[in-house]
């Protein structure tokens, strides 16, 4: 039995509910959206792929027709979404055709970019390499890659930086969504790895969202919880996050903690757990190591000091804690509002704690999710893009870089492992003091996404540089390029990718790639051509001309780690579901959860890090860690609170918190392009509490100043759910449809303008959500609302009185078709 | 008494104490006014002078015991005129490579100054156990950890950043 519908996804994100309860399988509800005017029968070919606008990976079919992109559909058979797409998905594809696709390759002449063709943009990218690493050695040399390309590509890149030129200098924009949770995993359980599944919300009966807005950043996992919540025995949600989110409003328990009081709000609840005793000894026993000191650590924190320092009210703390010491099932899932927040990394460790000391891992329902924000972040942490070496190998460990080097066949001290690899904050550190001297930027747009952007510009700027710019459209960091290499993107080229809960999917090549872009691959191929790049026997160094060919080699490296991909082939991923690694000929299904009966892969010759003191960052040494957890148990590290490294101010008197809305991505050089994506949150604004907008006479849509002591932005203000006291900024806007690079004037409009250098000394990430603002008002409405949707987080606070707010619709180009299948008959 | 007895060199040996923290939280301050482009040292320095801020009165408390007057406020956090122009200037600089082969110089002298402490904290603790001193146990074991952290922290960043420093600067 079917049954099929029209609906507007802009003013409906989620679509329609399809309730279930707990222990059954989700329904199937096949999502579909087809250009104006293309019916189903005008459709040639489905090419299979997989979201690209968001880490939940979604599995979808590609819709082509006369060689263009008209349309997609959820793929029924996937184990992530069932059938469902979300709104970014539905609408995201129409940036491929986008004429403003970067076609040609560019090259500066007289101090402007013009066009060139192939061979003298390559023949100038390697010549300056070249002659850098002759002239100051493979360390003048960085590359800043993403979380949006094919692990083909990364593992390609791993081994051209790492391998090849032998640089410690790579490292994605991973580092700003995602570094967080990798260092969490690393330092509970040894090693990366997303312990749960995204089928543990099917079982869960309590799920704790910290800092993580679900219902906008992975929309599709969302429709899921909402199902829950809908059908018979639903789930208890408790929610952490200063503003009242659509997870908020669900929710049994809303704490909204002060922004930089994390690690103090997990620490209560912690005591808690521990002071009621709902604590599983024998697990702890058998599984961990570290009671005693997090025992001592969170004995400091009863509920009345930790509600009076996270400003929360004393009995929804308590009542949390009781809901999650009483959970069965507990499922927990972690995202920005920790991972970019003042002690990002011992925040999230907590969560982990949370479980082993409940003993609930590794069982349906019971599972942690250290969320991704970008849809191929889980790649480049394990094809060693980032700051980690490829198959979560640990650079402080001799006998994983000698397996590298073996593998490679090259000399172990080719490999840079001298230190930790390094970390994008700290790249930009040494193009900025002039030690590196040539930068590779593939896919990502570090002039408006990193903090602090004046300086960013001024360092990305340098005569010195020589900047490279790999990209689909003309960003406001390509137009700081020396050289800029059109590239194709997602249903233009071939790879997989892997999403949150380690699910790996294909994505097939649709269509051809505009004028004379090409993948990201054969970029990466040729420039280790030109460089000349061989193993120790003389033969080229990267051995693989194709996407499967690089599978094949990555699988390889992949063997015996945690994340293992030598049971998968492009063949299998083809036609059915994604498959969750590890995936060995042993389990040629993939593996559902990890740690099944707390068997951790912790020991100190298998880990992939021996962990950080989480205040200073410093490693902890390889026999220190040896002393602390000789039989490979998870560690439960503890941490106390430390205040916030730039408090408010009466000059300051806000906390500024920058974010992302639902219907935008990153800087959005896609989604603008979508336009009932770009139509839904056209401008930048900013949110504050209707206490603040009373006690400073502001009114929905004023025009603000919103300033610290780096920069300012101009937005509307939204009267909105926000903690009073805070102020969101989203940062998805900057200058490319606007004034080019930068701000024209006074005022921008990108909130990193605003936001300070300042990263977690554990997991390097920046802190987008820990800086003190002011705000002004510099005119009044004038009758205009702020140009924030209705339907999330930024939806009105709907003070009687406020001035009313047209609700954010799609209309007709909106209309999506749902094929809702009753019964399981994928 | 026994405790009469070692009071003079028990009150010397929380002097050394009170010392190397203040010293320590100089070389700290220092190493965050003159490298505010280098962000992690800039903001963990701060973190951990924090831990030595909160020692120097415990010391000065406990000394108090043993007849020794010790002042127990360290040097003070509120950074002064010539401290914010002494992080204006190196803002300034920070573009020029030679302000990086400074940030070593500086890693040094904190790491030199956190061994120091170090070193005089086990003297305490030995004595301390010496003289089965339980309140005088219990502060050695509530502060000297935090002072190891603070010695590894030093190293960790020189390990971290030497190699860029001294190889890839050269010449620049």
């Amino acid at each position: 039995m079917e049954q099929r519908t029209q609906i507007d996804r802009i003013a409906e994100p989620w679509g329609t509910r399809t309730p279930y309860g707990a222990g059954e399988p989700w329904p199937v509800r096949v999502d579909q959206h087809l250009a104006a005017g293309v019916a189903e029968d005008d459709v040639e070919r489905w090419v299979q792929a997989a979201s690209l606008l968001h880490s939940n990976g979604d599995a979808m079919d590609v819709a082509v027709r006369a060689g263009r992109i008209v349309g997609v559909r959820g793929r029924a058979v996937d184990r992530v979404n069932h059938g469902r797409l979300g709104p970014k998905d539905l609408f995201g594809w129409q940036a491929n055709g986008s004429p403003d696709r970067l076609t040609r390759p560019l090259i500066r002449r007289d101090g402007r970019l013009v066009e060139t063709d192939w061979e003298t943009a390559m023949a100038a990218v390697a010549g300056r390499a070249r002659e850098l690493i002759e002239e100051r050695g493979p360390s003048s040399i960085g590359f800043h890659t993403t979380g949006q390309l094919f692990l083909e590509e990364y593992y390609t890149l791993a081994v051209l930086a790492r391998g090849g030129i032998g640089t410690p200098h790579l490292d994605g924009n991973t580092r700003l969504c995602t570094a967080t949770a990798a260092a969490a995993l690393k330092e509970s359980f040894g090693c990366d790895g997303q312990p749960g599944s995204y089928a543990d919300v099917d079982h869960a009966d309590v799920i704790c969202l910290y800092g993580h807005n679900v219902a906008e950043t992975q929309s599709v996992l969302w429709t899921r919880m909402l199902d829950r919540l809908d059908g018979p025995q639903p789930p208890a949600i408790v929610c952490v996050d200063p503003r009242r989110t659509p997870v908020a409003e669900r929710a049994a328990v809303h704490l909204a903690p002060r922004p930089g009081t994390n690690v103090m709000l997990m620490n209560g609840l912690l005591h808690e757990l521990i002071a009621h005793d709902r604590v599983d000894r024998a697990y702890l026993d058998a599984h961990t190591v570290g009671f005693d000191e997090l025992a001592r650590t969170v004995a400091a924190c009863p509920p009345e000091r930790v509600a009076e320092v996270c400003d929360v009210p004393v009995d929804d703390l308590r009542r949390a804690a009781r809901i999650i010491g009483d959970a069965e099932r507990l499922v927990s899932t972690v995202l920005q509002g920790f991972y970019q927040s003042h002690q990002a990394t011992a925040a999230a460790v907590q969560v982990n704690n949370v479980h082993l000391l409940r003993g609930m891992l590794g069982r349906p329902g019971c599972g942690v999710l250290q969320m991704n924000g970008q849809p191929t972040a889980q790649n480049t942490r394990e094809c060693g893009a980032n700051g980690d070496l490829p198959g979560f190998r640990n650079w402080a460990n001799d006998a994983h870089v000698e397996e590298l080097a073996r593998l490679w066949n090259v000399e172990t001290s080719r490999i840079p492992h001298h230190s930790a690899p390094t970390h994008a904050m700290q790249i930009m550190r040494y193009v900025e003091d002039g030690s590196i001297r040539f930068l590779h930027v593939s896919g990502t747009n570090p002039a408006v996404s990193m903090p602090e952007l004046a300086r960013m510009r001024a360092l990305l700027g340098q005569d010195r540089l020589f900047l490279v710019v790999q990209d689909l459209f003309l960003t406001e960091t390509a137009t700081l390029a020396d050289v800029v290499l059109p590239a194709a993107t997602w249903a233009e080229k071939t790879g997989t990718f892997t999403n949150a809960d380690r699910t790996v999917h294909l994505s097939e090549q649709a269509v051809d790639p505009p004028g004379e872009a090409r993948p990201d691959l054969e970029i990466l191929l040729d420039l280790a051509r030109r460089l000349d790049l061989r193993d120790r026997d003389g033969a080229p160094l990267l051995g693989w001309t194709s996407p499967e060919e690089a599978f094949e080699a990555w699988k390889e490296c992949s063997r015996g780690r945690q994340c293992d991909y030598t049971g998968l082939t492009y063949e299998r991923l083809r036609g059915g579901s994604g498959i969750p690694w590890p995936c060995t000929d042993e389990r040629p299904e993939g593996t559902e959860r990890l740690y099944v009966d707390g068997d951790f892969r912790s020991r100190a010759d298998d880990c992939e890090g021996y962990g950080r003191d989480l205040v200073t960052g410093a490693p902890v040494e390889p026999t220190e860690y040896r002393a602390l957890n000789p039989d490979g148990r998870a560690v439960l590290k503890a941490c106390e609170h430390l205040p916030s490294h730039e408090p408010t101010t009466t000059e300051h008197p806000y906390d500024l918190i920058t974010g992302r809305t639902l219907y935008q991505f990153h800087t959005r050089t896609k989604t603008a392009r979508a336009p009932q994506l770009q139509a839904a949150a056209p401008e930048v604004w900013v949110e504050a509490s209707a206490d603040d907008a009373r006690a400073e006479g502001w009114a929905e849509g004023d025009l603000l100043r919103v300033a610290t002591p780096r920069g300012s932005v101009l937005a509307r203000l939204r009267v909105g759910g926000i903690r009073p006291g805070a102020l969101f900024v989203p940062f998805h806007y900057g200058y490319w449809d606007t004034t080019g690079d930068a701000p024209d004037g006074d005022g921008g409009r990108a909130a990193n303008e605003l936001t300070l250098t300042g990263w977690d000394p554990a997991s390097k990430q920046p802190l987008f959500k820990a800086g003190a603002a002011r705000a002004d008002r510099v005119a009044a409405s004038d009758g205009l609302a702020a140009p924030a949707p209705t339907t999330t987080a930024s939806r009105p606070a709907g003070d009687p009185g406020a001035r009313p707010v047209a609700a954010t619709r799609g209309g007709p180009p909106a209309l999506c078709d749902e094929r809702i299948v009753a019964g399981d008959e994928r | 008494m026994l405790r009469n007895r070692h009071a003079e060199q028990i009150g010397l040996a929380l002097e050394r104490v009170h010392a190397a923290e203040c010293a320590l939280i100089r070389a700290l301050d220092d190493l965050r006014h003159r490298h505010p482009n280098d962000h992690e040292v800039f903001h963990v320095a701060r973190d951990v002078a924090a831990w030595s801020r909160r020692h120097v009165p415990l010391v000065a408390e406990a000394a108090g015991a043993w007849g020794r007057d010790l002042d127990p406020e360290g040097p003070a956090e509120d950074s002064s005129v010539r401290d914010r122009l002494a992080e204006r200037a190196a803002q300034l600089v920070g573009r020029r490579h030679a302000a990086s082969v400074l940030l070593l110089d500086d890693l040094r002298a904190a790491h030199l100054c956190a061994a120091g402490a170090s070193l005089d904290w086990e003297v305490l603790a030995q004595a301390a156990q010496a003289l089965r001193d339980d309140a005088l146990l219990a502060l050695v074991q509530e502060c000297h950890p935090q002072t190891l952290r603070q010695l590894r922290w030093t190293n960790a960043q020189v390990k971290e950043t030497s190699a860029q420093i001294v190889v890839a600067g050269a010449g620049s």
